[in-house]
Parts: structure tokens; sequence; C-alpha cells
């Protein structure tokens, strides 16, 4: 249960503090799914920056933000690859994950 | 010429009692003692009447009966099962396999002339 | 020149080819075919129903009117996709879990089956997505009056108008007739996803076609067609900050909120793991539909006449340039992309009108009895067929009078605004177990009152459905309440002014509510489950209820129900398995019967988790339960008493169980001992009588036949007289009656007695009679039996030419070992089992001897304290003697 995991002491009881080296990939790639998301939001204001006299023209907006559309598209193609050859359907990690005190396991019950 | 009865029985006594009575009433007794190539005698040597024991070695008497049954050409011959175990549900499976008639050992001599020679006329 | 009659013709065409591939795809699904059909590729086209005919036409509208800021209506989809993790993954899960069928239900559910809050989700979700399913039909037909500008032969308004509904009843037939088939509003419609996909093929196709049409064939390639951009009215980069920032956020909650989108994202997901292809594919699949917007605006822009719609450049561009194919393609591209928003948004609205609002009238006028299953299931159905019809035509009527005016051009924003208000109850049910059914109303009524007054109806524009004075000087001439300007916010833009107070205090009422009211214990159980979903059973199914007692579920369904009508559903599920009496048993179906039943009563989740706690799969866990606190605490109570109780009840059964298959086996061998006890006594009987019956009646025998026959009544008889002394000698060591007579003996004796009794000739028995110079303390007689049925067996049985028997004596540890080894070919290892059962005669040996000898001596050893048994893998058969060593005394 993510409630009883929360009140216990880090370290403490059935918590391990290292896991192995597949697990730790795992949830670095998890890591990168939720940031991607983030990474998209400021990429796509930046180009409110560039405008008023002199600034960058629609051709340009347009070409950055396929560009960047494209970029997103191709580096959430990569994570979720990734994410799915390892470990396939099984994903069990809340969002509140602080990545040393999870069990080994993310498997629920 | 006489006619032909095969026996396939393996206690030995048993055959040597059966030979007698019915060789003494002119039959022509041939006997064999193994359920294995049981079918390839009977196959072989066209019998009139088979008596043919429950328990023997290497096949049931049942399982034999099945087969001649099931031999287009020797299907109709008249079987005497003969059997020493004596239970309802025996007389039950040699009925459903097919047995002209059915004797629980033991039996009397005369009785299994009777029933041999019966099984010929009809 | 294209005719009308022929577009007409081409439209008829592509519907019948969309009606046999949804039809083939749900024949396919039907007979287990087609996998895929369920393959991620089609799940990401299917969610492609986000591009309607808004995008497809009215992109490049958008785009002429206000260069790149159309780009953002497609931006905020894209973020959410990438970012599934957060949340889409969460909402498949429990869609799958909980069998939702719409986002009403989802919210509703979450809030503890909570009927007012779906009723009140459907309407808002109705008023939403009439005007935007008004706007497809519009679009319909203004593509074939684009086609008729150019061919004057059509240009009445009322026919143009007919297209309108016979589109209508033609979209209104498609869905009634593939996303009807089944009651289960769960199940996926692979006719319709399947439809859905090519046209999201077509859409992207046709579009990406007239693009690569209009930047080099028209624009003259890619460096004229930027050129021309940079010279067109949109050229410079001017989108206010806060509509870019606004409408991306707009466009990406109305992602997560739209009705349709959650069908096909949700309700249709065959595998979460689709969801990993989506991510990136979808994102692709709407970077790809708006690669050439701005190209294709600016080219119309230069190139058409300046009172052309832009909205119709797509189509208009290329019959300008006499392109005709193209026109119609693109065309049928518009013609998709409105005709799969329409479908699936009425199998969506449908779903929820019937659902929440049809059925549970329905019931409430039958009464709470008197509901057959069959008769349940035909009113579901028929009343999401009508509900289809019914918000089809609602559309159509919407756009009759409206009048087709430009009222629907901005409908796009607006529905979004709209159907963004589910955002915060459906995201805070998801995240918070806090959220309360209270809270999640009251967020929904600010949301949708101040979207009403703030967007939906001035968007009709000043003095049609609000007063001028109200939009000008505010609701009662207060100032601060003009919509278009709450609270003295002067100067926004209108939609992000709307979007921003609406959803802010949407919110806060959502949070500040929740914060104050106490949830129901089925609120907090459904909250728990919606929370922690990835922490409960990962993969849902349907009931098996190979544990379930179904005693336990009649009890519990007595105390819900009442006795009476208990007893009725239960004895009359019996009796349809063809079972007497009141429990049934708990199949799949009459789980699913029975759930469908309870949840009349106390709500289908209630219900639903009621029976997983009799059926034994925890889909609340303990934790859930104890965190659900005072009514709750009873439930767990109960439950744990009931677990108890069929643990206890499953050790009965399997006690008793046990001791029926131990008699049945003892029955079995008892009918096989007797069967086997009358084969041996009534085989030397048969030649006793025999023989005895022809010395008595056969006369001429000679004195040598006599004799002969003599002996062999004389042999048998003595067969007769051994085996009787045998089974005797058995049952009475079985029985343990025997009185062991103990007394010193030496080894070497024994061995001597009994090879001198089986009169062993011609038989070579090996022996080292120093080692058997051991004194035991033992039944010297008993033992010597032994021996003898070793030694006669070996002398009965080994087959080989010059037969040898070894008798080897060894002290090892606390025992002695005698082993009778031949040199015969052994027992195979199949026979190994059974020779020291009772009258286990193996091979085909005609040997005499009943096949008592060796369970016989089995018993002697048993009684000795020692043991019997055979040793695989010698040269011959090999029997070793164990005898404890405290028997044992050394020779004097």
């Amino acid at each position: 249960m993510t409630g009883k995991r929360q009140d216990q002491i880090p370290g403490e009881g059935s918590r391990a503090v290292f896991f192995e080296r597949r697990t730790y990939r795992r949830r670095r790639i998890i890591d990168a799914t939720r940031l991607l998301p983030v990474l998209g939001v400021v990429l796509f204001l930046i180009p409110l920056l560039w405008q008023g006299e002199g600034g960058a023209r629609t051709t340009d907006v347009m070409i950055y933000i396929f560009g960047i559309w494209a970029l997103l598209a191709g580096l959430s193609g990569l994570v979720s690859r990734d994410l799915g050859r390892d470990r396939p359907g099984v994903d069990n990690e809340n969002g509140t994950d602080a990545d040393l005190f999870d069990l080994p396991d993310g498997e629920g019950e | 010429m006489a006619r032909q009865v095969l026996l396939i029985e393996d206690e030995p006594n048993i055959i040597e009692a059966i030979s007698f009575i019915l060789s003494r009433d002119g039959w022509d007794v041939k006997s064999h003692s193994n359920g294995h190539d049981a079918m390839d005698v009977v196959r072989a040597q066209r019998p009139d009447v088979v008596i043919l024991d429950v328990m023997l070695p290497g096949r049931n008497g049942f399982d034999i009966l099945a087969d001649i049954r099931a031999d287009p050409e020797l299907g109709q011959v008249p079987v005497l099962m003969l059997t020493a175990r004596g239970q309802v549900k025996d007389r039950e499976m040699a009925e459903r396999a097919g047995a002209s008639h059915y004797m629980i050992k033991p039996f009397s001599n005369a009785e299994v002339l009777d029933v041999v020679r019966s099984l010929v006329r009809t | 020149m294209t005719t009308p009659n022929l577009l007409v013709l081409v439209c008829i065409l592509y519907v019948t080819f969309l009606f046999t591939i949804a039809f083939a795809a749900d024949r396919a699904a039907r007979k287990g075919r087609g996998t895929w059909l369920r393959s991620p590729l089609i799940y990401t086209l299917s969610l492609s129903i986000y591009c309607t005919a808004w995008t497809f036409y009215g992109a490049v509208g958008y785009a002429a009117r206000s260069g790149m800021e159309f780009v953002t209506i497609y931006l905020g989809p894209t973020l959410v996709m990438i970012g599934w993790w957060w949340t889409l993954r969460k909402m498949v899960r429990i869609g799958r879990s909980q069998r939702i069928t719409s986002i009403a239900d989802m919210i509703s559910s979450r809030y503890g089956k909570s009927n007012t809050l779906a009723v009140f989700v459907t309407l808002i979700a109705v008023v939403g997505t009439t005007p935007y399913i008004a706007l497809q039909l519009q679009s319909v037909t203004l593509s074939f009056a684009a086609f008729s500008k150019v061919d004057p032969t059509l240009t009445s308004v009322v026919r143009l108008q007919s297209i309108g509904l016979y589109v209508a009843i033609g979209l209104a037939v498609f869905t009634i007739l593939f996303g009807t088939r089944n009651v289960d509003a769960n199940e996926r419609h692979h006719g319709v996803v399947m439809a859905i996909a090519l046209e999201a093929v077509v859409k992207l196709f046709a579009l990406l076609a007239v693009g690569v049409f209009v930047v080099w064939g028209l624009g003259g390639g890619i460096g004229d067609t930027l050129a021309t951009i940079d010279a067109s009215k949109i050229a410079e980069w001017e989108v206010p900050g806060s509509r870019w920032a606004g409408l991306t956020m707009l466009s990406a909650m109305a992602f997560i909120c739209l009705p349709r989108i959650f069908q096909v994202m949700v309700v249709e997901n065959e595998d979460e793991g689709h969801l990993r292809t989506a991510t990136w594919a979808f994102p692709v699949y709407l970077m790809l539909m708006s690669l050439f917007v701005i190209p294709i605006a600016a080219v119309g822009l230069e190139r058409l006449p300046s009172d052309a719609n832009p909205d119709l450049f797509v189509l208009t561009l290329p019959l300008m340039a006499g392109e005709d194919a193209l026109a119609i393609l693109s065309f049928l591209g518009g013609f998709s992309s409105a005709t799969s928003m329409v479908i699936v948004a009425a199998i969506a609205l449908s779903t929820m009108v019937s659902n929440h609002i049809v059925m549970p009238i329905w019931l409430r006028m039958k009464g709470g009895t008197a509901v057959v299953a069959g008769d349940v299931r035909d009113v579901a159905l028929l009343a999401r067929r009508l509900s289809i019809a019914g918000v089809v035509m609602l559309g159509y009527f919407y756009f009759r009078l409206s009048g087709a005016g430009t009222a629907l051009a901005a409908i796009g924003l607006v529905s979004f605004a709209g159907l963004s208000q589910f955002l915060p109850a459906l995201m805070g049910g998801l995240f918070w177990r806090g959220a309360t059914r209270l809270g999640a109303l009251a967020g929904l009524t600010v949301g949708f009152v101040l979207w009403l007054y703030c967007l939906f109806l001035p968007s009709f524009g000043p003095g049609v459905l609000m007063p001028v004075s109200v939009i000008e000087d505010g609701l009662l001439g207060l100032s601060w309440l003009r919509p278009q300007a709450l609270f003295g916010a002067q100067g926004m833009d209108k939609v992000v002014h709307a979007v921003m107070w609406s959803m802010l205090l949407n919110t806060a009422a959502f949070i500040t509510v929740s914060l104050l009211t106490f949830p129901k214990p089925i609120e907090r159980l459904q909250g728990a489950q919606f929370v922690n979903v990835f922490d409960h059973s990962g993969h849902p199914g349907s009931w098996t209820g190979g544990l379930a007692q179904s005693e336990d579920l009649l009890i519990m369904t007595q105390r819900i129900m009442g006795a009476a009508e208990a007893q009725a559903l239960f004895s009359g599920m019996a009796h349809k398995q063809g079972l007497t009496g009141y429990l049934p048993e708990p199949s799949t179906e009459f789980l699913g019967v029975l759930e469908r039943e309870l949840s009349g009563s106390v709500g289908a989740a209630t219900a639903h988790a009621m029976i997983s706690q009799i059926v034994g799969r925890a889909t609340v866990s303990v934790e859930d339960l104890l965190a659900v606190a005072d009514e709750a605490a009873q439930i767990m109570e109960y439950s744990s008493r009931l677990e108890a109780k069929s643990a206890e009840q499953a050790r009965t059964a399997r006690q008793l169980r046990e001791a029926n298959d131990k008699l049945t086996k003892l029955s079995v061998q008892k009918d096989s001992f007797l069967s086997q006890v009358s084969h041996e006594l009534r085989t030397p009987m048969t030649s006793i009588r025999a023989f005895s019956e022809i010395l008595r009646d056969a006369g001429g025998l000679n004195l040598r036949e006599q004799q002969k026959y003599s002996s062999i009544i004389y042999d048998e008889s003595r067969r007769l007289t051994r085996l009787l002394d045998d089974l005797l000698d058995l049952s009475v060591l079985e029985s343990g009656q025997i009185t062991l007579n103990m007394q010193l003996g030496l080894v070497a004796d024994m061995l001597d007695r009994a090879v001198a009794a089986t009169g062993a000739d011609g038989f070579r028995i090996e022996r080292d009679v120093a080692s058997e110079q051991i004194v035991l303390n033992t039944d010297v007689d008993r033992l010597s039996q032994v021996f003898i049925n070793l030694i006669a067996n070996a002398h009965k049985y080994c087959d080989a030419d010059q037969p040898v028997l070894r008798i080897d004596v060894r002290s090892a540890d606390d025992t002695l070992e005698i082993d009778f080894a031949d040199n015969g070919t052994g027992i195979q290892m199949a026979d190994q089992a059974v020779i020291f059962e009772k009258f286990a005669r193996i091979g085909e040996s005609t040997a005499a001897g009943a096949g008592l000898g060796l369970a016989i001596c089995r018993e002697i050893m048993a009684r000795l304290g020692g043991d019997i048994s055979y040793v695989p893998g010698q040269s011959g058969a090999a029997f070793r003697v164990t005898l404890p060593q405290e028997m044992c005394m050394a020779a004097q």
C-alpha cells in the first residue's frame, strides 16, 4: 500500500536502498517519460520571447515549432520503446515515488 | 470332416479336460494358451466354434472377442466365453461384447458339450 | 467538370465502402480473427477523431486569420499524449478495471456512483457537443456548396440543407448499426473503430495531398512558398502570449475531457500497451495534419479573391486550379473528418444519455420489482439507439436553427472550454482521495455557469441570447459582473478570460467544498480504488467463481434484497443451470447477473466490491477498508467472518472428499480382491470337477489315463489347499493378530532349511556360509518362510539357461541385509511397483501360485520389524531382506 509506505522511515523495514541495475534503469526511463511534457511546454513557449520589433517571422516560428514537434515525438518514441522492452506490462509505480525508498519490486499485491 | 473347435485357455489342465470331452464327441479340438496372438490363430484356423477364457496372459478375452466381432470374415463365428471370476458385470460385459454363450467355471462337462453342439446347429 | 451528382455518387460509394469495412471488421472480431484489429496502430488512428472538420477545413481558415495561433489546438494534445504517464495511463487503467462506459460514468463512479453527478456531466456533455456536431454537418454542407459555386446547377439552399439531413440520417443509421450491437457499452466496437481508423488515413492523406499540391504545384517549391508566406498578411509573428499559452492549455484540457476522445481512448481501449505507441505516433499524426496549414493559407490568401471563405481553401484551391480529382479527394477528407466525429460523439453521448438519464427513469417507472433481465437488456439497447438518433438530430436542428452563420465557426473553442469543466473533478478524483461528490458537484456547477455566462451565451453575439446591456454593463448593472470582464479583468482575450475564470473558480469550489464535506463510505471506497489503482490487481477480467461460496453469496444477497427476492433469484439461476435447490454454481454468468441485480439496490461499484469479497478476488484490499473507517469497518468484520467461515467449509469439504476417495478406493480394492480370489479358487475347482466327471462318466479309460487324471485332481486340490492356507495366513498377518514365536536362530541354518524345503534341483545356489554365521533373535519359522518364498520364486521365474541364485548376507550400519539375486531377466520397471501387492502376477507366467507369496513376505517382514524390497538395476531379479541390527548377536 502506498499510504503505508509513505509513513515509514526511509531505510527501515522492507525498503531496499539499492536495487538491481535493471530496475534502476527503468526508474530513470519513467523519470524521462514524466519530464518530457515539461520539456515540451518550455520549448513550445520559447517563441513568445521572440516577439516585438525585428523579431521572428511566422516562417521562422513555423520551422522551429515543427522541428520541436518532431523532436518530442522522436524522444517520446525512444523512451516508450525502452519502457516497453523492459518488463512489458508491469508499470505500477505511482506518481509520488522517491526513487531511493521504493520497494525493489514495483509490482503491487 | 470333423467340426473344429478352437480353445483359447491358459490352464493346461482345463485344456486337457475340454479337449478330452469334445474330442470324444467327434470334434477336432485345437488349443492356444495366450492372448497376444490369439487373433492370428483364430484367423488361421477358421474354427466352427471358439471357446474363449476371459483372463488370459497378454490380452483379455473381451478384447479378443471384440476383435473377432469386428472382423468381417470372422464376425459370425459362435464364441463361448468362460470365466472364473463370476461377477455380474463380467456377464454383462460378455453380452455386450457379443458372446454367443457365457459360462462360469467350474462347469459341468455335459453342459459344455450341449452348448458347443447347440452353437454349431444354430 | 465535377457535377454535384458525381459528388453525391462518390459520397454514397465511400459510405458503402465504410459500411463494408465496419461489417467485415465486426465479423472478423466476432470470429476471433483479425488480431490486427487490436493493434496499437489502429488505436492511434482512432484517436485522430480529435481532428474533425474543424481541423480539416477550419485550421486553414484559422491560420489565414491569425497565423501560427492555430497550432496551439494541436500542441495541447501533443503535450498530453507525451505526458501519458501522468494521467492517461491512470485513466485507461481505471477505465478498464472499473468497466467505465463514458466520462460521465467515470466521474460518477469515482464519487460513489452518484447519478446526480452523472446526469449533470451528461447534460454538460450534450450542451457542449451538440454545436460541434452541428459544425460537422455545416462543413459537409458548405463543401457541397463550394462545388456548386463552380457549377451553378446546385444553388438551392433548401437542397443544401437537405444534404445536411441526409448526412445526419446516414450517420445515425451507421452508428446504430455498428455502435449498439451489444448492450455492454464497455465492449469494443470493432466495426466503428475500424471505420474511424480508415477515415483517419483518408483525411490525413487528403490534407497532405492538397498540401503537396499547393507547395510544389502552385507555390513553386519550398523556398517560393516560404517567400509567399513572408509576403502574406500572416507573415508577422504576433500571437499574444496569453492566447498562445492559454489556448495550448485549453486544448490540452479538452483533449482529456472530450467525450468522444474518452470513448476511443479509454472505453474502446484494448490494451494499455497501446498507449505506448500512441504517445509518439499520435503527435506525429497531429504534426502531419498541421504541416501544410500555413502554406495552404498563405497561397490561398494570395491566389483566391479576397472575399473567398478561407475555411474552404483546402477545397477551393484545387478547384480553382482545375484539379477535380484532388478536389474530390479533399472533399472526402473533410467528409471523413466530419462523419467520424459525429459517429463517435453520438456513441459516447448516447451511452451517457441512456445509462444515466433514460434507464434510471425507466427503472423508476417500472418500480423496484419485476425486472426481468432480458427485458432490461432490450430496453437498454432501445434507449441507446433512440439516444443516438436523438443526439444526431439535435445536432442537425442546432445546425438548421443557427442558420449556418458565423456563430458556428467560433463554437470549437467555446465547446472546448465547456467540456474542460470536467477536468478538476476528473483529475481530483484520480489523484486526491479527499475529493468528494459534493465538491465535484460544486466545481462543475460553478464552472458550467461561468462558462455559460462568460463564453457560451455571449458567443452568439450581443443581443441574441444575452441582452446587450448585460454584456456592456454587467448583470443587474453591476460592472464587476460584466461577462467579458469579470471582476474587472479588462482587456483580456474573451476565450482566455472565460477559461481562466471558469477553471479557477471551478477548481476553487471543488477543493473548498471537498475539504468541508465528508464523503460517504462508498465514495471513499471508490476513491481509494481510483487513486490507488496501480496497487490493485492489474488485470481486470470477468468473474471466475472457482472459490465462491454460493451460500455466502445468498446470505449477503438476502441482506440486501430481502429473503424472498434473493431466494427467488438464486433458485431461478440454479434451475437454469439444471440444478435443484437454492444454490447455483457460482459461474461467471451467475455472478454477472447477481452483480447487476445487486447494483440496482446498492449501486454497481458496491455490488462489485461486495461480490469480490466473497468470490475472493481482492479488488478491495484490507488496507483500503481500514481507511474507509466506520461503516466499512463493519463490512470488513462481516467479510472476515465470511472468509473464516468459507475457509472452514472448504477444509471440511476437503476432508470429506478425501475420506470419500479413500472409501471408494478401498471398495474398488475389495471388489478386485474378491474377484481375484474367485478366479484363483474356481480355476483348480474347474479341473477337479471336469476330471472327476470324466472319471465317473466316461467309460473305457485305460489305466494310464485314469492315473493321470487322478493325479491332476490331486495336484489341483493341493493347489486349492495351499491357496486357502495362504489367504488365511495373509489375513492373520494383515489383521495383526499374529503371535510371534521369538527364538534364537542362525541365519545359515534358516537358509539351509529354506533351500531344502524348495527342493530346487538343476538350480545352483551360491552362498558364502562364513558371512551367514549370525545369530538372530526372531521368529525363525516366519523368517524361513520368507526365505522359502524368495528361493521358490527365483526357482519358478528365473529364465536363464543355467539359473543361478546368489545369496549375500551383509551387516550395514544398524541393519542386516540379505540379498537374493538371480541371473534371469529380472522384473520390468513398471511391474516393480506392484509385485508386493496381492495376486500380482506379472508377465504371462503360467507358473502355479496365486501371487500371494511376496505379499505374505512383506507382511511378515513388517511384523518382524524389518523390510523386504526389490533392488533394481541388478543383473537379474534381486530382493533384499532387511532386519534391524538389534535382533543380531555375534556368532558364538
